[in-house]
């Protein structure tokens, strides 16, 4: 069923009554030409341009839990392209791109809005590398306005521009980042994917990777029995060390947890994106009123997809410390997910040294964004088996040949990223 | 919150430590013998198990020690603490 004006009239007239399941749930078969591991939306996004993009429809998105369990439905719902590295620009922006189209091209509403992504700076050393990855974005074609102190006061009145550890300087104002609804993310893919002929399997957890005599992946074992695959792609997120191991694999990848917050539902106050430069802290405004906010990791390794309040009160006292007003709010509630920290902060797309086993992995904290450039060049590489042109940086030997993507320059230290 | 026994000033908050990573990663030598892959290896592969985790931890707002833990990653459970330079010692 198609979306629009007409099914929506049509609906509400017989209220609401006729909505059909928005993707199919259909047998599994014994055999699929491609498995994607990992309904997360780099998953859904994968299954979904192998059929658009490369006629490729034997495919099946097997999940553990259910689609949007996972981090594609806990972030804080953050787009952006602002990279300084020449192997990440274009690729963000790519993504950027796909988001600017994505709801007409998934015909589902994934509230894409484009409300600009701030980025405070306080002082003069911060201005300068502010202006630096300005300059890198505008080379690749990317929109960024580095504003003075003034011009932020006008957008955003609120915060504290008098406080004497961390007077606000400015900002790089990136105006065409913003935020998007993260459920129908995962919803719009697997529902598109679905109509194209993929079978979206949940509740199926991989447990095992069969290979064969020359140590090909040739089949996966799971909690609903042996599956076939001409090729396997794996798309787990802060699992990807535990499954890759199954093939025998190390990755340059450590699990952590990142916490997020959402408060009461106020009237609009927050424009945009706004995050702070003198801690790590970022916050909007959901369309429901609440105010979404995230700061750093926990620290230490974790699979426990819940925090520890030390972190909790590290996050609120850097958003002090920028919003004074945040203080009378009240927080409603509060999780956690699971991030695959890589060892330089960028991701990995790439083969693995076993014949017929892909990974798409290392995405941090900043996946959510990526997710359909991720999806497009994944399925791209899982088509043809080579790298697309905008994410040929993300290979897992550079690790070992030392051409690293290290956007912060914080050296092999995921906690940092 | 992590309760955190510090081998030499006994139990503290999470809040005084810093973690610093899987322990038990032995530097590869002599350099002039070392792969690239085995350099890489041990620069930036990891375990990360979901469970058990032997990893080094520094008493930073303390004493100023590194030691290590073996912590279940998923329920957080510390079963030892012992310093560095001993084998990781088998629990139950
Ligand atoms: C609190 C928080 C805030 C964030 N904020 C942002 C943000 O503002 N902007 C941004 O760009 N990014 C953000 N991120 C990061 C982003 O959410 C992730 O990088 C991205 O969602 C990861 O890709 P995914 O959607 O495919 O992951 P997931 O949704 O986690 O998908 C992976 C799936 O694999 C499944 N799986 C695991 N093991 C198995 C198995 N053995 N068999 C079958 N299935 C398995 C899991 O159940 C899961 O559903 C944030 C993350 C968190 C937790
Ligand atoms: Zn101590």
């Amino acid at each position: 069923m198609r979306y629009s004006w007409a099914s929506l009239i049509a609906q509400s007239l017989r209220k609401h009554r006729g909505w059909k399941p928005a993707w199919a749930t259909r047998p599994v078969k014994p055999h699929y030409d491609v498995i994607v591991v990992g309904g997360g939306g780099h998953g859904l996004a994968t299954a979904y341009y192998l059929a658009r993009n490369h006629g490729i429809s034997r495919v099946a998105v097997l999940e553990k839990g259910w689609i949007g369990g996972g981090n594609v439905g806990r972030n804080t719902t953050i787009i952006r392209s602002n990279y300084l590295l020449d192997g990440n620009i274009p690729f963000y922006e790519w993504s950027l791109k796909l988001w600017e189209g994505l709801e007409q091209d998934l015909n589902y509403n994934a509230m894409v809005s484009q409300r600009g992504v701030l980025n405070l700076y306080h002082n003069d050393a911060q201005r300068d590398a502010a202006a630096r990855r300005g300059n890198a974005m505008r080379f690749h074609g990317v929109d960024a306005e580095l504003l003075d102190r003034d011009q932020v006061r006008r957008m955003a009145p609120f915060l504290d521009f008098d406080d004497a550890r961390f007077p606000i300087a400015g900002g790089l104002l990136q105006p065409r980042g913003g935020t998007v609804r993260h459920d129908a993310v995962a919803w719009g893919y697997a529902r598109a994917a679905s109509a194209l002929g993929v079978d979206v399997i949940q509740g199926c957890e991989v447990i095992g990777i069969e290979r064969d005599a020359a140590g090909a992946a040739t089949a996966l074992e799971t909690t609903r029995g042996r599956i076939g695959a001409g090729r396997i792609g794996l798309a787990v997120a802060g699992n990807s060390s535990r499954v890759a191991a199954m093939a025998g694999l190390r990755l340059p990848i450590e699990s952590h947890v990142l916490q997020a917050f959402v408060s009461e539902g106020l009237k609009p106050v927050i424009p945009g994106v706004i995050t702070f430069g003198a801690g790590h802290f970022y916050i909007s405004q959901s369309d429901k009123g609440g105010l979404v906010f995230g700061g750093n990791l926990d620290g230490y390794n974790s699979y426990a997809q819940r925090g520890h309040m030390p972190t909790v009160e590290d996050v609120c006292e850097s958003g002090m410390a920028m919003m004074p007003a945040l203080g009378r709010a009240r927080v409603l509630r509060s999780w956690g997910g699971i991030m695959d920290m890589s060892m330089d902060g960028s991701p990995i797309i790439d083969a693995t040294p076993v014949p017929g086993l892909y990974l798409n992995a290392g995405w941090c904290y900043g996946g959510f964004k990526a997710t359909p450039a991720s999806g497009w060049c994944f399925a791209h590489l899982l088509a043809t088996g080579a790298s697309h042109e905008v994410a040929c940086a993300y290979r897992l030997d550079r690790f070992a040949t030392g051409a690293l993507i290290n956007e912060k320059g914080e050296g092999a230290q995921p906690n940092l990223h | 919150m992590l309760l955190i026994s510090c081998p030499h000033c006994g139990p503290r908050d999470e809040i005084e430590f810093r973690c610093g990573g899987e322990t038990h990663v032995v530097r590869p030598g002599p350099a002039e013998a070392v792969s690239e892959d085995a350099w890489a290896d041990y620069l930036f592969m990891r375990q990360n198990p979901r469970g058990l985790h032997a990893e080094r931890w520094l008493h930073a707002a303390g004493c100023r020690t590194w030691f290590n833990l073996l912590r279940d990653t998923v329920t957080h459970e510390i079963k030892a603490v012992y310093p560095m330079g001993h084998a990781r010692p088998e629990v139950a």
